[in-house]
């Protein structure tokens, strides 16, 4: 992350709301980062944390009807949020592009691949030619590693293996050289062996065409392979971002902390007892006052203590560089200690 | 899937087998003597007796039935000298209400019920789907509760009381048209037309609610996939987005019951015909049903199964174009 | 395997007919499911069984409880053959046997309440009165961690980790001797996913339960099995103790599941000797000859084309279906301490 270098990405204090008939469902509460050109960001949290809403809202994609989105997204200097459909069209796909969680669903049954692959490239290259198409698209098929692909382009998304179609969204999201890739746990629906080869192929497209990537994922063990940044979402908020390192080194936040410990990792020895976060999410409806962690963390320091009555911020803590939205951060950070919290 | 097409033919034809045997069988077994109502109340026992041979009623059940399903195949004989007619291949039976040959009858009436079914087809596809789609398009806003209402009301409306009440409003309160009364529309157009006009609307109108349903929830639920979602994401515009990839899903299962409909209404309008006095044949079917005109029933009654049997063919057939997943197995 | 077995499965062969059919609609291919599956379960130990989506475990689970009949072959729990009872006989082994599903949400009766759903199988095997169930089903939230209190909830009132408990509980009302588990914590989220293992981990230990623990996360069988067996397309390719099979893998497969598991610390990234499979899982309709794992196998040759490798013991004592299994002890990644 070099500082002083325009980020290509920056949310600024990101809103999402819906309305439901339960309520109105805070799904991001006020979300800030920057990400800067070439490099990986993964973002980890419980399921339900927001990281989908944030992320499709970078590219504007959630249902306006229900939606209701404050802040500011800037891209190439544009404001996502308050731009024109048209200018919003603009950036999709050819500055910003997106890979879905299931590959089995995201592609159009329809239509044969080649055809969707092209359909991506033309709307942003009006003028091209048919031979120029194909050859684009073929290019494109061979680059993700779809063998025989002259013979395949014909071919519906129905007759290909999951990882097979994965690697046909990435071509589509690619075809564009986009500078930002939003990868919404696009190996969570693969095998570990298909999931190995789509990351692979994920991080050195990223060397060829030095995009950066927005990683969504469940899997801390992908997070440790492929991030640099780290963004750790909780109820809407990010509560931590960290250098990988030192979020699996010293992470500094408590529920960074229980994340981290109740995986059972493959290097673990048989029953060690995994760390569990007791309790579980809040609703997004009616958030617990002060931290919104508070009523699961183990650090809390109870009844009128200033994480039952404030929210805490994202600030600088440590020496890694790390952002924290822990009241007691330092605290955590001593009582963890390095690798502390592996028992 | 050359296979499959012939599977289903297979299917279909021993289906209308099945169906023809029925239905003659079903008629065969009424209590009423079809023999006895080839001539009028002062009818002398001989010339039943002789009418009974003539038609072949003297048979056996079963071998009437063969006769039937020769003669649609190489035309049927009746009598002999004189008397004697025949009725030509396809030959379904010869009515002795109407003195004349099933098949001959049909070919008068169905013309009728042919424009019906297609006028109405064309108007009630567009008015349902296009407005299930502006439903689509505006959910939870006016246009959406307009449409949602329109198609509840519809369903539930009785096309015979809704027909009735347009006719006496339109024909005869206000007078806009005069009484519908069928001309061929190669005899004169604007007769045709002026007859054709307020049928249509009502069955297309009345048919297009569950259309409207249809569209407007097809289309919601295809609005939520990934793929139309990796669409917008690809940065296509609005309306390519609606047609190939909204529509395109909401289509799928209209088609298969458009198709069912369509041979539906081809087998009689039996209520809008009645209504509106036009010559079809459901009218037709229906006057029989009063007359106990055996041979009508069972001719139309196969004809109707035709239609359905070979729209649900078609509409299996259709599904494998629509849909690759259907047409080509990996 | 020296200690006691508690149930056993020999040559376990499951093939649902499949595929175009001819003019009658007659269906003329298999999916070969489960193909010849052969393995014990140590009495108060669990047997894990890991592979890729689509192999055939969660079939093999529902053979082994016959909750659908087998092609061929045997299922002898306590040394009584399940496969050849039935009525009465039957259902007393059933009760022995219990299953955990994947998906909270769907295996629960969403119109029942909490102590209806667990008293069930008490009621349907006409064990206790309506007291006594009541009671029974208290004692049962309480072992799997829910508050007793709440049973007279529903299940959309609870969480999916709470939800997991209730399938759980369900499974112990009849106090079984084996648990079958087919993904229990795949449909969780990681913390949550802990709180299950843990318990489990403390049922099985407390009530001495035999287990088979069937999952497609490498690092969660490691944490809970005592012995790990690893399916390929319908087949058992390497079965052993966790340890040996983790840390010195014999397959290739096997060597090439593990190493595409992401390890979970940074400082490991890119670690080397990682192998790459190339290509998807072969269809199960038509498998490939011999080695069912040779069109992805580095090591093949045309001996793998050829004849199918048994699953046997190798030189070191090894259970392997391989041809050339690896000999060197391997380490991948981070060896564990
Ligand atoms: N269209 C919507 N209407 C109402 N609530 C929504 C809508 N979309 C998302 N939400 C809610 O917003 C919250 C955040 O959802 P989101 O999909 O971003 O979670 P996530 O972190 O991606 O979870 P997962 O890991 O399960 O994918 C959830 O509570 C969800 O129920
Ligand atoms: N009832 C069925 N009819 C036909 N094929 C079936 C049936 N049940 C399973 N199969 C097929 O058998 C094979 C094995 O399926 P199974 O569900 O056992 O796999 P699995 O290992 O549990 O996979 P997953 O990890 O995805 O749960 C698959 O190819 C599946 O498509
Ligand atoms: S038998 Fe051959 S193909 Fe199969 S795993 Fe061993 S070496 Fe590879
Ligand atoms: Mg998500
Ligand atoms: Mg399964």
């Amino acid at each position: 992350m070099t500082e002083n270098s325009v980020p290509v990405l920056s949310v600024q204090n990101l809103r999402v709301s819906f309305d439901t008939q339960d309520g109105t469902v805070h799904a991001v509460d006020g979300v800030s980062f920057d990400a800067y050109a070439g490099e990986t960001i993964c973002i980890v949290g419980e399921s339900g944390s927001g990281k989908s809403v944030m992320a499709s809202s970078i590219m504007r994609l959630n249902n306006s009807s229900t939606a209701t989105t404050e802040g500011r997204i800037l891209v190439k200097g544009l404001d996502v949020l308050s731009a024109s459909e048209e200018e919003v069209r603009g950036i999709r796909g050819s500055e910003v592009a997106m890979i879905f969680q299931d590959p089995m669903s995201a592609l159009n049954p329809y239509f044969t691949v080649g055809k969707q692959i092209a359909e991506a490239y033309v709307v942003h290259h009006p003028g091209a030619s048919k031979h120029e198409i194909h050859d684009v698209v073929l290019a494109m098929m061979i680059k993700v590693g779809i063998p025989s692909p002259e013979k395949r382009i014909d071919e519906y998304p129905h007759q290909f293996s999951g990882g097979m179609r994965q690697r046909i969204v990435i071509a589509i999201a690619l075809i564009n050289n986009p500078k930002i890739l939003i990868a919404d746990e696009p190996t969570t629906a693969l095998d570990v062996t298909v999931q190995a080869q789509i990351l692979d192929l994920m991080m050195s497209l990223q060397k060829e065409f030095g995009m950066t990537i927005i990683l969504i994922t469940h899997d801390l063990g992908v997070v440790a392979e492929v991030a640099q940044d780290v963004i750790v979402m909780y109820a809407g908020h990010i509560v931590e971002q960290s250098h990988v390192d030192a979020l699996f080194h010293a992470p500094t936040h408590p529920y960074s902390w229980g994340l981290l410990g109740s995986v059972a990792s493959y290097g673990d020895n048989k029953r060690g007892g995994l760390l569990t976060i007791s309790g579980s999410p809040p609703s997004l409806i009616s958030l617990p006052v002060g931290c919104s962690f508070h009523p699961r963390c183990a650090h809390s320091k109870g009844e009128g203590s200033v994480c039952m009555t404030d929210s805490p911020s994202l600030r600088s803590v440590g020496s890694d560089g790390s952002r924290s939205a822990c009241h007691l951060a330092d605290d955590v950070l001593v009582s963890v200690g390095r690798r502390g919290f592996r028992s | 899937m050359f296979l499959f097409v012939v599977r289903r033919l297979f299917f279909a034809v021993v289906l209308l087998l099945a169906v023809s045997v029925f239905t003659y069988l079903l008629f065969a077994l009424l209590p009423t003597d079809p023999a006895a109502l080839t001539c009028g109340i002062h009818c002398k026992p001989e010339t039943v007796l002789a009418n009974r041979i003539r038609l072949g009623y003297d048979k056996p059940v079963l071998e009437q039935y063969w006769q039937f399903l020769r003669g649609i195949f190489v035309g049927r004989d009746y009598g002999l000298g004189q008397t004697a007619f025949s009725c030509p291949a396809p030959s379904l039976g010869y009515s002795f209400n109407q003195h004349a040959c099933v098949t001959s009858l049909i070919g008068e009436t169905f013309p009728v019920t042919a424009f019906l079914a297609i006028g109405a087809f064309i108007l009630w596809m567009i008015i349902g789907i296009g407005v299930g789609a502006i439903a689509a398009l505006n959910k939870g806003k006016w246009q959406d509760r307009f449409a949602t209402g329109f198609a509840a009301v519809g369903v539930s409306l009785p096309t015979f009381y809704i027909g009735l009440l347009v006719l006496f409003s339109v024909v005869i309160w206000f007078q806009i048209l005069p009484f519908p009364s069928y001309e061929s529309p190669l005899d004169n157009f604007s007769a045709f037309i002026t007859a054709m006009i307020l049928p249509w609307l009502v069955l297309a109108v009345l048919s297009a609610a569950s259309y409207t349903r249809l569209t407007r929830n097809g289309m919601l639920e295809a609005m939520n996939e990934d793929f139309v979602r990796l669409g917008v994401a690809k940065g296509l515009r609005l309306r390519v987005i609606l047609l190939r990839y909204v529509m395109r899903q909401a289509l799928i299962p209209i088609v298969t019951i458009a198709g069912l409909d369509f041979a539906g209404l081809l087998g009689g309008a039996i209520i809008t015909e009645s209504v509106f006095s036009l010559p079809g044949m459901g009218r037709m079917s229906i006057r029989a049903v009063v007359d106990s005109d055996l041979p009508v029933l069972v001719g139309t009654t196969m004809v109707a199964a035709v239609f359905i049997v070979a729209a649900n063919v078609i509409v299996d057939i259709a599904y494998g174009f629509l849909d690759p997943r259907v047409r080509v197995s990996s | 395997m020296s200690s006691e077995i508690a149930l056993q499965a020999v040559d376990l062969v499951k093939h649902f007919p499949t595929g175009s059919k001819g003019i009658l609609g007659r269906p003329d291919k298999n999916v070969r499911a489960v193909d010849g599956v052969s393995f014990t379960l140590r009495k108060g130990k669990t047997l894990g069984i890991v592979g890729e989506s689509g192999c055939g475990k969660s079939t093999l689970a529902r053979v082994v409880t016959r909750l659908i009949e087998p092609t061929s072959g045997n299922v002898l729990l306590d040394g009584v053959d399940i496969t050849k009872t039935s009525g009465k006989d039957l259902r007393r082994l059933r009760r022995q046997m219990q299953m955990i599903f994947q998906d909270p949400v769907s295996s629960l009766n969403p119109r029942h309440s909490v102590g209806q759903i667990i008293e069930m199988p008490l009621r349907v095997q006409g064990l206790l009165d309506e007291a006594d169930s009541i009671k029974r089903v208290k004692e049962l939230m309480q072992l799997v961690g829910l508050n007793p209190e709440h049973f007279n909830r529903y299940p959309h009132e609870f969480s999916g980790g709470q939800r997991q408990r209730i399938g759980i509980a369900r499974s112990l009302a009849l106090n079984p001797t084996v648990i079958i588990a087919d993904e229990p914590v795949s449909a969780l989220d990681v913390s949550v996913q802990a709180q299950i293992l843990n318990l489990l981990e403390r049922l099985q230990s407390d009530l001495g339960l035999s287990m088979i623990f069937i999952a497609h996360d490498l690092s969660v069988v490691r944490h809970i099995a005592d012995d790990v067996a690893v399916m390929y397309l319908g087949k058992i390719v390497e079965i052993g103790p966790a340890q040996d099979v983790y840390s010195r893998p014999a397959h290739p497969y096997t060597k090439a599941l593990l190493s595409a598991v992401p390890i979970h610390d940074p400082s490991e990234r890119g670690g080397t000797g990682r192998i790459r499979l190339v290509g998807d899982v072969p269809s199960p309709i038509d498998p490939p000859s011999g080695c069912r794992f040779r069109t992805r196998c580095w090591k093949a040759t045309d001996l793998c084309g050829a004849i199918e490798p048994p699953l046997q013991a190798d030189a070191s004592g090894r259970i392997v279906a391989c041809h050339f299994p690896e000999e060197t002890p391997v380490t991948i990644g981070k060896s564990p301490e």
